[in-house]
């Protein structure tokens, strides 16, 4: 039967900023359900508050709200759109646990709408530990033995180790697991805190067992396929969201993996998952083979992206298709186009994926794995072998210098690990002690063949031998040992696919080398996820993508991000599924011989390949590599910014920690420490004394840079053509410069400048455009000091992390005018609006991850350590300021009480800001010194003491918020010793979720929208964009 | 030690040998499933045939005897991309398998998939290439081989005493899982060998033609056999027993180019409109008809993937119900035959 004529108008929900959990497989995901609704003529209403996604793109959706994701937000839209139905199964678990919600209060019976691809008791069953206990049960499996515990009363008697499990939390957030009772006592209180309805889940530990997860998709015919096995190599205990996966399953024998098929195919039966895609998870004793029925999720997952990339079977779009009345034979499979659906994908090849880690972001927070997930990002890596997928994914994750992470390196394998991986990794580590002991000189073409078919990287290879890579890499080929590609065709090669999508091995056969006529450009990625280089990079990636094939090209896309949707098959006209490093970009052009190579889009990863790049002679499109070490490079930025009489923040290097304390006096305090050629301020630190300075580590060489305390900072997004310079945003931060401009909050059009500064900043930025010599996209971050003084912090010739935003914003393609530049196009050529302010006020906020690294002050700084970003607009700023908040998780409280601790040196700033609240009728709370101050000020304020204050019975601050006292907190710090009083209040507040407010500034801005937002009906992307672009 | 796998036309892949020495000649195929290799090779279906993982890795899990789906390794040959021991390599010596590793085996798939499978030697240790071309095109092809004499039994024997209903299989090169599935749905399991008489079957509640190797339409005197059957007893016919069964009913054979031969082949069953995920493993096939009694088709090439025959009592299944490796979504089938038998005796 065909697709359902009953409905018209489908909305989908999208799973709103990244965070740790919820990346952007969702994005991917949403992206191609839009594509097969759209493709069979359905209506389409997409909401996300996220900026950063295809999805959320104009074209993707017949309408798309960016509105905060939340029961009001959705169901404004609702009411606005009167969709026929909800497909609530692609955005995560935001997205199904608000169906939840909007089902249980009546809002979809009253608008008449039908949830799609999961039913309301679906999501319960799945989701409800005891309904879904009942519902394993009843197909003869088991769940570990466990109790619902909704009231800390109920642990008496229960055995450990267990692991503690809230019920509807994202990642398994708030869970962990508890070997004594004193440790279950205490997870079970942060679990009950964490669940939103109060409820967790207290079970059998299965820790050390293996575990597994089945992809399976079912039809309403209750026809089910399994799309992909995947076994952790980290055994169970460790999330699986952070341990190292491979796919297929590699450790079970055909009897123990069926019986595993089988008991998935029992489960979604029985928990009714009638159409789409479903993740299950099993724990499976090594030794008695026991089966434990972990989790289900009736949704498209994490796992189930990865499972899509590791197959090439689009679960999502099979999923949307079943959703609409599809069955899984009347689909067919893309990459055959003569296959149907119901084909289970069979793998020739191997696929790992490697969490990627962030803790170094995070001083002070607990770095062991458990059952809630920690990793921002992944990677993954396709390989003839075991070996050459693991070390692919392995060294695609790009760690830092000095990061320290789970499997570091090969001699880091966790305990448990099952004994085949063991034998695996030895059988590499090996092969490097054998290279070790020989010479490179001495190895022939079947020794570069095995110890490439082992997975080995030239970098590996140059490691282990102590030589240069290069000379590696020269040797190797001497001996003409080549990588070759592969196709990924679902089927191992039984049925003709004329697939894109391919991966690199080694001593095979060449396979569909390309061949079609149109020159080629090949843009490489971002790389995995972390903070500081996000998804607005692949977003970048992906009009570039689709930029260039409108212009004639062939699109060659290059990434090993299986989270994205630059790696989805369907973007690009050949997909490679590989590392971001020299040798695989390399070969790719060598197969490839492309017009030019992209790197202006990926963030910082492609950069530190431009070298290599020209120095193989292959042209890079637009920005020339040297454009980007002249705004990089401090001495050579710093004569060219003197050249044009610009001024910049007083600055010097340091080799060594004494030399950096000579510098910091020499410039004069306060100093912004930082080490060169870094993204997303890693490390950076702003001191304020000498010994501050010298405890900053020096690793090769710091910049120590004049911080300017109470500056404004400004960003702009502008495009150049080498000569002209088109403005496309001057946006400004709601924090001051010294808050990383990944956390701050940011306001379009910029609120503060008068009309002489904005004319001074667009100067600024066509005399940088010009004598940087940019084609393509620039960033340029600024500051104003309190005087009233233009600093040039930084300027970036390449793609910005604001970039999406400022597109959607202001409807101005950046990309694509980047795109066309760089292919030779003048600004003049573009057809751009003209250069102004838009006229709705739009507000990106950061979110951030504190809440999973308990331990970690919580406090915004230099370095950054947002994981995804929100936008609202509105047509006041107030309003789109408190829409952003609530779209970030933090609303901001109408009444109630505020508790402020503000550090000496602003108390008198923070006077107005408590008479404004004071008016709106909150009651205000401060510690002792804050409190004199506002109360010298004739307002009325409760004094509370500080916990290193504490005395007997009286309240502390920290019993103020911990009892819920408290609606929103004001701290800002007064040092960076961690376990200060301030850190004891952001924690507090943090764990019990109220907002708290780290900046004067923020504050400020805050207590504006408190005060001034007004309610305001969603309007939809394409209506904005429609209004700002029409001509004024 | 080195070692080569020669084609009819001249191809050569090369690799190292894990598995026993010598030389195997056979027909070169591939088969997709992940996981089972010990079930492939021990498969009576993979005689004369020198078969191609295209798992990427294979031996991962070791082995165990009761994974064995016949008494000896049938396969002469296995050809993989990598290969995993000891437990694995060493049970190829031990059994007498010749096998390569680090072979380029999508190559070969492709190769195979679009020239159709091929007779081909497999030289463990150095030979000559020319010499080992010329031997595999001196073979005869599988078209037109019977091979069910080789791997039948010789003797019937009980292999299972006690049952809910008598069933007779009729072992063209049957397999254990079979055998195991009819124990599980309650029968009494007596295996004959592939020439027995109709009468001596007749006396059963229900027959089972059994899965096996080679070309069916040499068959004739099984295919006799059958139809001086039908009618008189339950008849479930599989794999190669359902296309002696399908001779035997008038429908046609054929060789098809590279053959089915994986665990991921959808058959859409008509009856429901459901799609089993099946094991599958077999050269030859029925072809498509539009007949009623056709009840399974296969989703790939509209191959004949079922038949039945109400009124002879007689069914059969192109594909491999018991699994064994492979998913058991058609499982029930089998236990549903038995329910029928035994409502019916």
């Amino acid at each position: 039967m065909p697709k359902r004529t009953d409905i018209n108008t489908i909305c989908l929900i999208g799973s709103g900023p990244i965070v740790i959990g919820q990346a952007a497989e969702f994005d991917y995901a949403g992206c191609q359900a839009l594509k097969v609704l759209r493709e069979d003529g359905y209506r389409t209403i997409v909401i996300n508050s996220n900026p950063a996604t295809i999805m959320t793109d104009p074209g993707f959706a017949d309408r798309t709200y960016l509105e905060p994701l939340d029961l009001e937000g959705v169901a404004d839209v609702l009411r606005r759109e009167r969709p026929d139905a909800l497909l609530p199964t692609l955005g995560g678990q935001t997205a199904l646990n608000l169906a939840r919600e909007l089902a249980e209060s009546g809002i979809l019976e009253e608008l008449g709408i039908e949830l799609i691809g999961a039913k309301l008791d679906v999501i319960n069953r799945a989701e409800d530990r005891q309904l879904f206990k009942d519902a394993v049960e009843s197909c003869n499996l088991h769940v570990p033995n466990s109790i619902i515990v909704t009231d800390i009363a109920q642990i008496e008697g229960v055995a450990t180790p267990a692991v503690v499990r809230p019920a509807f939390t994202l990642g398994g957030h708030g869970g962990g697991f508890a070997n004594n009772r004193d440790e279950l006592h205490a997870q079970v209180e942060i679990g009950l805190r964490e669940s939103p309805i109060g409820q967790v889940l207290v079970e059998e530990s299965v820790r050390g067992w293996d575990e597994f997860e089945l992809e399976v998709v079912r039809d309403r015919l209750d026809n089910v396929v399994i799309v992909c096995s995947i076994e952790n190599l980290d055994p169970m205990g460790v999330h699986t969201g952070d341990s190292v996966t491979v796919a297929p399953q590699m450790t079970l024998p055909d009897e123990a993996y069926q019986e595993l098929r089988d008991a998935a195919a029992a489960v979604v039966r029985a928990v009714g998952v009638d159409t789409g895609g479903s993740n299950i998870q099993f724990a499976r004793d090594r030794v008695s083979g026991d089966i434990r029925v972990i989790e289900m999720n009736p949704r498209v997952s994490r796992s189930s992206a990865l499972a899509s990339k590791a197959t090439g079977y689009p679960i999502a779009k099979v999923a949307a298709k079943l959703a609409v009345g599809y069955t899984l034979d009347e689909i067919p499979n893309d990459l055959t186009g003569t296959t149907p659906a119901s084909f289970e994908p069979t793998l020739d090849y191997v696929v790992v994926k490697f969490p990627r880690f962030a803790f170094e972001k995070f001083p002070g927070a607990d770095r062991t794995l458990g059952t809630q997930m920690k990793s921002v990002g992944e990677t993954m890596g396709i390989g003839r072998t075991f070996g050459e997928a693991f070390l692919k994914a392995m060294r695609s994750r790009e760690l830092d210098p000095g990061a320290a992470t789970p499997w570091q390196t090969l001699a880091d394998v966790p305990e448990g690990v099952h004994p085949f991986f063991e034998e695996e990794i030895w059988r590499i580590q090996e092969a490097l002690l054998d290279i070790a002991g020989s010479s490179i000189d001495d190895l022939v073409a079947d020794d570069w063949l095995r110890l490439k078919r082992l997975g080995l990287s030239d970098a590996d290879i140059a490691d282990a031998a102590d030589v240069p890579e290069a000379a590696v890499r020269a040797r190797r080929r001497d001996c003409g040992v080549r990588p070759v590609f592969r196709r990924v065709d679902s089927c191992a090669a039984e049925v003709e696919a004329a697939s894109n999508y391919f991966y690199s091995t080694w001593g095979e056969t060449d396979e569909a080398p390309p061949t079609g006529h149109r020159p080629r450009v090949v843009i490489l990625g971002s790389g995995p996820n972390r903070i500081g280089q996000g998804v607005e990079f692949d977003y970048c990636c992906v009009h570039a993508v689709a930029t260039f094939r409108e212009l004639g090209y062939e699109a060659v896309m290059v990434n090993c991000n299986p989270e994205t949707v630059s790696t989805d098959y369907d973007t690009s006209d050949r997909l490679y599924f590989e590392p971001l490093d020299a040798e695989s970009v390399l070969a790719i052009c060598d197969r490839e011989r492309p017009a030019g190579v992209v790197i202006q889009f990926g963030g910082q990863t492609p950069l530190k390949l431009a070298r290599a790049i020209e120095n193989a002679g292959y042209t890079i499109l637009g920005t020339q590599y040297d454009a980007v070490d002249l705004a990089e490079d401090r001495e050579r930025f710093g004569g060219l910014l003197r050249a044009h009489d610009l001024r910049s923040p007083a600055w010097g290097m340091a080799g060594t920690s004494e030399d950096a304390v000579r510098v910091a006096n020499e410039i004069g305090y306060p100093v912004l420490i930082r080490p060169s050629y870094v993204l997303g301020g890693r490390a950076m630190r702003v001191c304020y004394t000498d010994e501050e300075v010298s405890e900053v580590p020096v690793l090769d060489r710091v910049l120590v840079d004049r911080f300017l305390e109470n500056a404004v900072e400004v960003d702009v997004d502008a495009l150049c053509d080498g000569t002209d310079v088109y403005i496309g945003a001057v946006m400004q931060h709601v924090e001051e410069a010294g808050v990383h401009s990944g956390d701050s909050a940011c306001v379009l059009p910029a609120p503060g400048l008068t009309p002489a500064q904005t004319e001074e900043i667009q100067r600024t930025v066509r005399v940088l455009g010009r004598s940087l010599g940019v084609v393509g996209l620039l960033n340029v971050q600024l500051a104003i000091t309190p005087d009233g003084g233009l600093y040039v912090l930084e300027a970036n010739p390449r793609a910005s992390r604001t970039v999406p935003f400022v597109s959607k914003a202001t409807g101005i393609p950046l990309v694509a005018s980047a795109c066309r530049l760089s292919t030779g196009a003048r600004i003049s050529d573009l057809g751009l609006q003209k250069e102004r302010p838009p006229k709705q006020w739009s507000v990106k906020a950061a979110v951030l991850p504190f809440a999973r690294f308990p331990g970690s002050d919580p406090v915004l700084g230099p370095e950054m350590r947002a994981t995804g970003e929100v936008m609202a607009s509105a047509a006041d700023l107030p309003t789109a300021l408190a829409k952003a908040e609530r779209a970030a998780g933090r609303a901001l409280p109408s009444s109630g009480a505020v508790f402020l601790s503000i550090r000496p040196a602003e108390q008198k700033s923070a006077v107005p800001i408590a008479a404004t609240l004071l008016g709106l009728g909150f009651k205000l709370f401060a510690t002792e010194g804050t409190a004199g101050t506002l109360a010298g000020a004739g307002l009325e304020v409760e004094a509370v003491r500080k916990l290193s204050e504490a005395d007997g019975d009286e309240l502390t601050v920290i019993d103020l918020i911990r009892r819920g006292r408290c609606d929103l907190v004001i701290n800002t710090p007064e040092g960076r010793n961690a376990r200060s009083d301030g850190y004891a209040i952001r924690e507090a507040a943090l764990s019990r979720r109220v907002p708290c407010i780290t900046t004067m500034a923020g504050a400020a801005t805050a207590v504006h929208a408190i005060a001034n937002a007004r309610a305001e009906q969603a309007v939809s992307l394409q209506e904005r964009i429609d209004a700002e672009t029409r001509t004024a | 030690m080195k070692g080569f796998l020669a084609l009819e036309d001249g191809t050569v892949f090369r690799g190292d040998s894990v598995g026993a020495e010598g030389l195997a000649c056979g027909e070169a195929v591939f088969t997709t499933g992940m996981a089972g290799y010990q079930e492939a090779v021990t498969d009576p279906s993979f005689a004369e045939q020198l078969v191609c993982f295209t798992a990427p890795m294979v031996g991962n899990y070791g082995v165990a005897d009761e994974r064995s789906e016949s008494r000896k390794a049938h396969a002469k040959a296995v050809l993989m991309r990598e290969a995993r021991g000891p437990a694995w390599t060493d049970w190829l010596q031990e059994h007498g398998v010749v096998a390569l590793t680090g072979i380029d085996t999508r190559s070969l798939v492709l190769k195979l998939r679009d020239a159709g499978a091929m007779r081909a030697v497999v030289v463990s240790g150095s030979g000559s290439v020319e010499e080992a071309v010329a031997t595999a095109s001196a073979q005869p092809s599988m078209a037109g081989r019977a091979l069910v004499e080789a791997v039948s039994t010789d003797a019937p024997y009980r292999y299972a005493e006690e049952g809910r209903a008598s069933i007779a299989v009729v072992d063209y090169g049957v397999k254990r899982s079979v055998l195991h599935r009819l124990v599980a749905a309650g029968a009494q399991v007596t295996v004959y060998p592939h020439d027995v008489d109709a009468d001596e079957l007749a006396g059963y509640d229900g027959v089972l033609l059994s899965p096996g190797p080679g070309d069916p339409s040499p068959l004739q005197q099984q295919t006799a056999i059958v139809r001086d059957l039908l009618g008189r007893t339950s008849v479930l016919g599989i794999c190669l027993g359902h296309q002696v069964l399908a001779m035997a009913t008038g429908h046609e054979t054929f060789k098809l180019p590279f053959g089915h031969r994986g665990a991921n082949h959808p058959v859409l069953q008509r009856s429901d409109g459901r799609v089993l995920v099946t094991s599958q493993n077999h050269g030859f096939a029925v072809r498509a008809t539009d007949a009623t009694e056709a009840t399974h088709v296969s989703l790939y090439d509209d191959t004949v993937e079922g038949l039945d025959f109400p009124d002879l009592r007689a069914r059969s299944l192109q594909f491999h119900p018991e699994a064994g490796p492979g998913p058991h979504d058609a499982w029930p089938l089998i236990e549903q035959w038995v329910d029928e038998v035994v409502a019916g005796a």
